[in-house]
């Protein structure tokens, strides 16, 4: 039943993208592929030259697809040893470390991205200590940077990472570890043969849960980068803003971002299947 | 018989909780060594202490001379077969049994080659490219015993490795460790709290209580010759009783039994007066004109046995055991009986 009304939207996305736009918004229902054909091919300014490949989306494209995969890299490498400390404290204090994990959540994300770019902007407080400490004379140019985006990403996602992670070390059997050990395995080969591998769903989803929703960001890379790192998330919110929006066209997007997404988690399903298998 | 493992003065602590109390002893090469105790007696910690996953407080233990106190365990040539198996869930049976060997180096057809020859020899072959996960609690158990022994370790060490499977598979795995021990000459230091393995197993025993070695011996120097009364109680069954004792010269003992009975039997004990006597119930038997005059309680059918538990005037519970044998004459509850204690049912004990 959820189902259904999970799959409604996404339907009607689907359908939107096959439609005529109005201008002001808003949609006619005309059947056209205007929305796809103006994602993939430019046929110049009156739409009559012979088409060529529309770079302009594509590496927009591209674009999101590395900062969220620079951002997913980031939380898992602050994220599993985050995990694996709450992980092995006793259990009694486990509960207050993911308890202090989750409370910077409970603000708002526009609220704390917000925050974020104060904190980091030229006259912010980062900014005033490190010039105040003498280590820097200029302010450091962080907000309209990747940089900026990155840190607003990984903000933003950090506990999608710790929490699965936590999860699996939580259920990990540490006897594997002394087992590996007494099998004349170093400590790092224990982690690499079998610690990563026992707790691979733990890291796997973590790291789904970290890159599917930066791909489709709109508000870290909107208040904390430029122009220079606009990403999806705010070329699919554009274009339903006003009367500048297309709607077709931003439905496009957005299913051609769902379509990748889709083939990369069965990919992936696939992948973890046969790894299973063997 | 050289040395294997030479344990001097280990002790352990937590905190302020001491888990083993100047422990001593050594295991020699080719020995199949049982330490035995009850769950908390240090058992655990001490073969944790030769695997190298606890280090000892105090003391030494030395590995064929040398001492590994501070070395990691997995510069330790000793193998371990944990409790609970601890099988690598993500590898194959064949895999997991060349971990060991993955981890010394051996190429992988060498390394395939003789875990696939420790699997023969555990009856597994068939199910080498199974997952842990699809094997049965008996079939892990001899997967993780592979495991352990592929690498030639000096010392394999066995941590209740049978606690978990049921009593046929248990005693049936009983014959299997014991034959491998022998084919393989692997000194085996094996942890249990189940008496029966011990006894069935071991060339010799140590019993633990409280953090110490009671007393180490062969399985029949310790169930017919306990030192004290933890010993005599574990292992076995035994009549506990407490006796007057008149005299005590060269380990022989006079006592008087509840009832006035004069007896002379060998003892643990060296001075005169308040002792525990332990009576075996299989040394007892129902005898006309037995030295012992006692009441019928009780009378227990066991099936091979039947066990008869009487009281000795004076109210002092003395049970035992009498063959199911349409020869003998089982008494009725209630009935007055006469008992003969047989050459070494009695020993009186040190405390």
């Amino acid at each position: 039943m959820i189902g259904v009304f999970l799959l409604i939207p996404v339907l009607l996305m689907a359908v939107y993208s096959f439609l005529t736009k109005e201008f002001r918004g808003g949609v006619i229902w005309d059947f056209t592929l205007a929305a796809y054909d103006q994602f993939f091919f430019n046929r110049g300014l009156f739409g009559d030259e012979p088409p060529v490949i529309e770079w302009t989306y594509i590496s927009i494209f591209w674009r999101s697809i590395w900062q969220a995969a620079l951002a997913t890299v980031a939380c898992l490498l602050v994220g599993f040893p985050t995990a694996w400390f709450i992980a092995t404290r006793p259990p009694s204090q486990r509960s207050v470390w993911l308890f202090l994990i989750t409370i910077p959540y409970w603000v708002n994300l526009l609220i704390r991205t917000v925050s974020l770019k104060f904190l980091i902007r030229d006259n912010g407080p980062l900014n005033e200590f490190l010039m105040g400490l003498g280590v820097i004379t200029d302010p450091l140019p962080l907000v309209n940077t990747n940089l900026a985006v990155q840190l607003g990403l990984f903000y933003s996602y950090l506990p999608f990472m710790v929490l699965p992670i936590y999860a699996a070390v939580e259920r990990y059997n540490f006897a594997l570890s002394e087992a590996a050990a007494d099998l004349y395995a170093p400590r790092w080969t224990i982690l690499r043969e079998v610690v990563l591998p026992v707790v691979k769903p733990g890291v796997v989803a973590g790291c789904l849960l970290v890159f599917v929703p930066s791909l489709g960001a709109f508000l870290a890379p909107d208040l904390l980068g430029g122009a220079k790192t606009y990403m999806i998330g705010s070329l699919i919110d554009e274009q339903f803003k006003g009367s500048q929006g297309n709607w077709p066209f931003g439905a496009a997007v957005a299913v051609v971002l769902m379509t990748l997404v889709l083939i990369a988690l069965f990919l992936q399903a696939r992948a973890a299947a046969k790894g299973a298998r063997e | 018989m050289s040395t294997a493992i030479d344990i001097r003065s280990v002790v352990k602590r937590y905190g302020t909780t001491t888990a083993l109390h100047s422990v001593g002893f050594e295991i020699g090469d080719n020995e199949f060594f049982t330490l035995l105790g009850p769950s908390g007696c240090g058992k655990t910690t001490l073969l944790r202490c030769i695997a190298g996953f606890e280090d000892v407080s105090e003391g030494q233990i030395l590995l064929f001379g040398q001492d590994i106190a501070g070395l990691e365990p997995n510069l330790r040539p000793v193998n371990t077969v944990f409790q609970q198996y601890a099988l690598f869930p993500h590898l194959s049976v064949i895999d997991n049994v060349a971990f060991g060997l993955k981890m010394k180096g051996m190429a992988l057809d060498a390394r395939r080659a003789r875990a696939g020859k420790m699997l023969e020899m555990v009856h597994l072959s068939a199910f080498a490219d199974r997952m842990p996960a699809q094997l049965s609690g008996g079939q892990q158990q001899r997967v993780a015993l592979a495991r352990a022994l592929a690498p030639e370790p000096k010392v394999l060490l066995l941590d209740e490795p049978l606690s978990a499977l049921d009593l046929k598979l248990r005693q049936a795995m009983r014959v299997e460790l014991k034959s491998l021990q022998e084919q393989t000459g692997i000194t085996f230091v094996f942890v249990t709290h189940d008496q029966e393995e011990a006894l069935t197993m071991s060339d010799r025993i140590a019993v633990m209580s409280q953090g110490r070695v009671q007393q180490i011996g062969t399985a029949r120097d310790i169930y017919e010759g306990p030192v004290n009364r933890f010993v005599a109680d574990f292992i076995g069954e035994t009549n506990l009783m407490e006796v007057d004792v008149t005299a005590i010269s060269d380990g022989m003992a006079d006592v008087i039994l509840p009832g006035g009975h004069a007896l002379r039997c060998p003892a643990a004990a060296t001075t005169p007066g308040r002792h525990h006597l332990s009576i075996r119930p299989e040394r007892v038997s129902l005898a006309d004109g037995g030295e012992v005059t006692a009441t019928v309680e009780r009378v227990v059918y066991l099936g091979t046995d039947v066990q008869v538990m009487t009281r000795l005037p004076g109210g002092v519970p003395l049970s035992l055991r009498v063959q199911n044998s349409a020869r003998i004459a089982i008494p009725a509850p209630g009935a007055s009986v006469s008992l003969h204690l047989e050459e070494g049912a009695a020993r009186l004990l040190a405390d």
